[in-house]
Parts: structure tokens; sequence; C-alpha cells
């Protein structure tokens, strides 16, 4: 029995039936159709107070999957890292302990609160990280040759790369857990696709590198090979070989970083060299490299500009500016296009064949921009993993 | 490097997942049996919405199961096959053999089997074949 405020007395299962038979007539649920009713007010309310907290859950499900496919990754590049050192190298001990510690390793980039003079503070710093990188790989390896030292070098890189992102995500996404932040998960949530990217074209790249075959990024260097072969070769600073080529009516000096191993050369010197031994007489500098595509671009799509076209840190371009400014030398750029994925992963037939192309276009510009007996330097960039010359 | 190990976390499937879905599969099924039931009793409304409701169960449960398993077969790092083209510069006899450890272009090797000439690494590569629809219109 319920009391109303006006003091009538209404029977309760009354009401309730009459309700019930009201509500059977319209609603195909009947008797439930109340049960319903309320779960659509409890789900509505809950959204409105936890939708946010939801959300981030979703969020923090998406960006845990994604860790541990990054995880995986990670593992399986320490894993071949360790493997190739072994099956190479032929270390005496376990190089494991090694190659953990070489995972940690850091290079802190100078100081740029007075940027005068940085450049040869950052070169400074690289070469010193060169050396070290190089004694660590031959002190795990000491069997290897000049070739497999670079190749198992950039396999190490590629795994402390790999190892880099995976912590980073961690972090962030441990960070988000942590402090329930919404702007901490959703930073990590929305560029997650974009790093997922790059570190499965770094998965692909460790097999590459351990295998010592040529990469995406070595389009450059396939073509200042293909122009240099069968001419003499000789060594030039650093890491660099050079040819004279005579080149329709030109002598080019057809400049690459020396392969077949994992190698890109100080470009910046070896340009700078070449310059120099001639006086400055140069027509033209020509370089040649692998570009970032846009999405919708073909792979293997060729550009041409002006500039040096070359990536890295930096140190190289600027000495190549610095140079062709002393001298007032014209540098022309052409590009290869391709992906993210495809500069890292084993070469592309579409950019080995856009290679060809490339020569082509060198020999254009240097018919359409040089007169007949002009000197001219042509510099194939990129890493030159599994390109001899 | 093809199969992920078996112990790896990453590979596991949380079993309160796994709970969920077969718990919704299970009362899916059950909504299905009632649609029935009420089909027979004549009442066709109910019917109607219990079979939607138990074949929305059914998909949707068996989705999350799919998805699950995909979870974990995208976890493999995918190796595509390698070529090297073997090329004889003097006769021009060209072999495209599975890449081997070792190989760079411009890599000289035994005689041609023509001239007897050195055969020399002119090309290696990978084949990307493009998934169907994965191309954008707007080239």
């Amino acid at each position: 029995m319920l009391v109303f405020p006006k003091g009538e007395l209404v029977e309760f299962t009354a009401i309730m039936g009459s309700l019930q038979s009201q509500v059977a007539q319209t609603d195909p649920f009947g008797e439930f159709s109340w049960i319903l009713n309320i779960l659509f007010y409890v789900v509505f309310i809950a959204f409105i107070f936890y939708g946010q907290r939801i959300q981030m859950y979703v969020m923090l499900r998406e960006v845990e999957g994604s860790l541990f496919k990054l995880k995986y990754i990670k593992d399986e590049g320490r894993k071949t890292a360790i493997e190739t050192i072994k099956e190479i190298g032929k270390p005496q001990t376990d190089p494991t302990a090694r190659v953990d510690r070489f995972l940690e390793f850091f290079t802190l980039p100078p100081q740029s609160l007075d940027p005068a003079g940085i450049v040869w503070k950052l070169e400074h710093i690289l070469d010193v990280r060169d050396v070290r990188l190089k004694d660590e790989v031959k002190l795990m390896a000491p069997s290897a040759d000049d070739t497999q030292t670079n190749n198992l070098e950039n396999t190490l890189e590629v795994a402390m790369t790999l190892n880099f992102i995976y912590k980073v995500i961690r972090h962030y996404y441990l960070l988000g857990k942590k402090t329930l932040s919404l702007y901490v998960i959703m930073q990590i949530q929305m560029i997650l696709p974009l790093i997922m990217r790059e570190a499965e074209a770094y998965a692909s790249a460790l097999k590459a590198f351990a295998y010592g075959q040529p990469i995406g990024d070595g389009a450059g260097s396939l073509v200042a090979a293909k122009l240099m072969h069968g001419h003499e070769i000789r060594k030039i600073p650093k890491d660099n070989v050079a040819a004279t080529v005579p080149m329709e009516g030109r002598t080019a000096y057809v400049i690459k970083a020396e392969g077949p191993g994992g190698n890109v050369g100080k470009t910046g010197d070896a340009v700078k060299t070449v310059i120099e031994e001639n006086e400055g007489k140069i027509a033209t500098v020509i370089m040649i490299d692998a570009a970032m595509k846009l999405e919708g671009e073909e792979v293997g799509e060729i550009a041409e500009g002006v500039g040096a076209v070359i990536g890295g840190p930096g140190v190289d371009q600027f000495k190549i500016e610095e140079t062709i400014l002393k001298y007032h030398i014209p540098i022309n750029g052409i590009v290869v296009k391709e992906d993210i994925g495809d500069n890292v992963a084993p070469m592309r037939k579409e950019i080995f064949d856009a290679v060809d192309k490339a020569v082509e276009r060198v020999k254009q510009v240097i018919l359409e921009r040089t007169k007949e007996g002009d000197k001219v330097i042509i510099v194939g960039v990129g890493n030159t993993t599994g390109i001899a010359q | 490097m093809a199969k992920p190990p078996a112990n790896n976390t990453a590979t596991k499937v949380s079993s309160f997942v796994l709970m969920i879905i077969f718990v919704t599969l299970a009362l899916s099924l059950i909504a299905l049996i009632l649609a029935i039931t009420a089909f027979s009793y004549g009442n066709e409304v109910v019917a109607g919405y219990l079979l939607l409701i138990g074949f929305l169960g059914v998909a949707l449960s068996t989705y999350v199961l799919f998805q699950t398993r995909r979870r974990i077969m995208r976890l493999k790092i995918e190796i595509p096959p390698i070529n090297t083209t073997v090329e004889c510069p003097k006769c021009g006899t060209k072999t495209v053999r599975e890449f081997q450890r070792g190989d760079y272009i411009f890599k000289e090797l035994g005689p041609c089997q023509k001239c007897n000439d050195k055969m020399l690494i002119t090309a290696i590569y990978r084949e990307v074949k493009e998934k169907p629809g994965t191309q954008s219109p707007l080239r």
C-alpha cells in the first residue's frame, strides 16, 4: 500500500499491473520494457559522466596493442643483432650483455645557446660516436671484415632505434595510465600510426643490414655506382670513392660512399676534396639522393631541382654549401621518391628501375647545364649497403 | 623471424576477453532459440526482435574473436623474397635467383656457361605486389 500526499491509499501492485498491461499493448517487449528504459537511462547517464574516461580506456587499449607489437619488433631486433654477431663475428664470449649495453647507447647533441660553430661541434661528436660504435662492433665481432663490420654497425643501430621507439611509447603509455590525462594519451594515440609505420620499416631493415642487401636509401649510391663501374676507382676522404668518367664530352668526377658495406661516408669532405683538387674549376655539382614521397606520389618518381640534396644531421650539407659558395659553383639535385618504409627496407624493383631513369636525367642535366670540356661532380648520396662500385 | 615465439606476452589473448566473447556468443544463441520458441507461440514481433539480437550478438562475437586472432597473426615481421639478377656482360645471359648471403651489386661470380666470361650481379631487389583497392584514384 502506498500513501499519497493527498491521503489517498492506492495499492502498488494494482498500479504496476495496469501500467504493465498498458505498456504490453503498445510495446513488443511487454512487461520487460521498463527494464530496457532503465537500462537506457543508466547507459545515457554513465556516458554523460564517464564518457571521457571510457574514451580514454579505449585509447589506452589501442596504444597497449601497438606497444605489444613494438615490443615484439624490438625483441626481434635484439635477437637478430645477437644472432648475426655470433654468426659473422665468431666471438669468444657471449655478446648478449654487450649488445644490451649497446642498445642503451646515446649521443648528446651540442649545446645550441650560442649557435656559432655548432656544425663543427656536431661533426666532432658524430665522429666520436662513429669511432666508438665501430670499436664496440669490433670487440663484439672480432672475425668480421670491414664490410661486415659496417653491416653489423647498421644492424645494431636499427636495433637501437627500435629499442628507443619502444621505450618512448611505453613511457607515454605508462604516464597516461598513471596520470589518467586524456591529453597525454591522446597525443601518443594520434601519432601512433606514423610511428608504427616507421617501426615496421626499421624491422624490415634489420635483415637487409644483417645480410647486406641494398636498401631504398641507396638509390643515389646506385646511380653513382652505375656511372663509375668499369672505371678506375680511388679512395677519397672519408669512407668515399671517386672515379673520373668521360661523359658527353665532359669530365665527370663521380663520388659515392665506399661499398658494399653499410656506409654513408662523409660526402661533404669528399665534395670539398674534389673541388679543391680542381682549384674550384667545376662547372656544376649534381647530387642524387632518395627522398620521401608524399602520399599519392608514385614510388620511384624522379624529381629535379637545385640545392644540396642530402639528409642526415646537416653537417655534410653545410660543408657542401660552404665549398660551392666559396667557388660560386651551381648545384643541381635529382631525387628518387620513395616511402619511409621503402627507405630502409630492401630496395624495391620500382626504385631499382628508377635508377636507370635517374642516370639518364643526370646526363640530360650535364648536356643542358654545361659545355663540352667542362668538369662536373656527380655525387650519389645514400647508404651503400649491398652496392659495390 | 617469421614465427612469433610461443611464450611471447604480445601473442597472448586475455582470458577475460575470451570469456566475454564466449558469454556473448552463448547469450546470442539463447536469443535465437527463444526467437524460435516465440515464433512457435505466434508472437512474431518478439521473435523478430530476438532474432535480430541473436544474429547481431553472433556476428559481433565472431568478429571480435577473428580480430583477436588477426592481432596475433599481425605480430610477424614479413620478409619479402629478395631477387638477385646475375648477368654476363659479354653475351648478355641473364638469370634471376633468390638472394644469397654475400651477394652485392657488381660482385663478380663464376664463369658464364655460354661464353666463359665472368658473370656479374647487376641487380638485387624485392618485388612488392600492391594489394587490390589500395591505390588511390587521386593520382
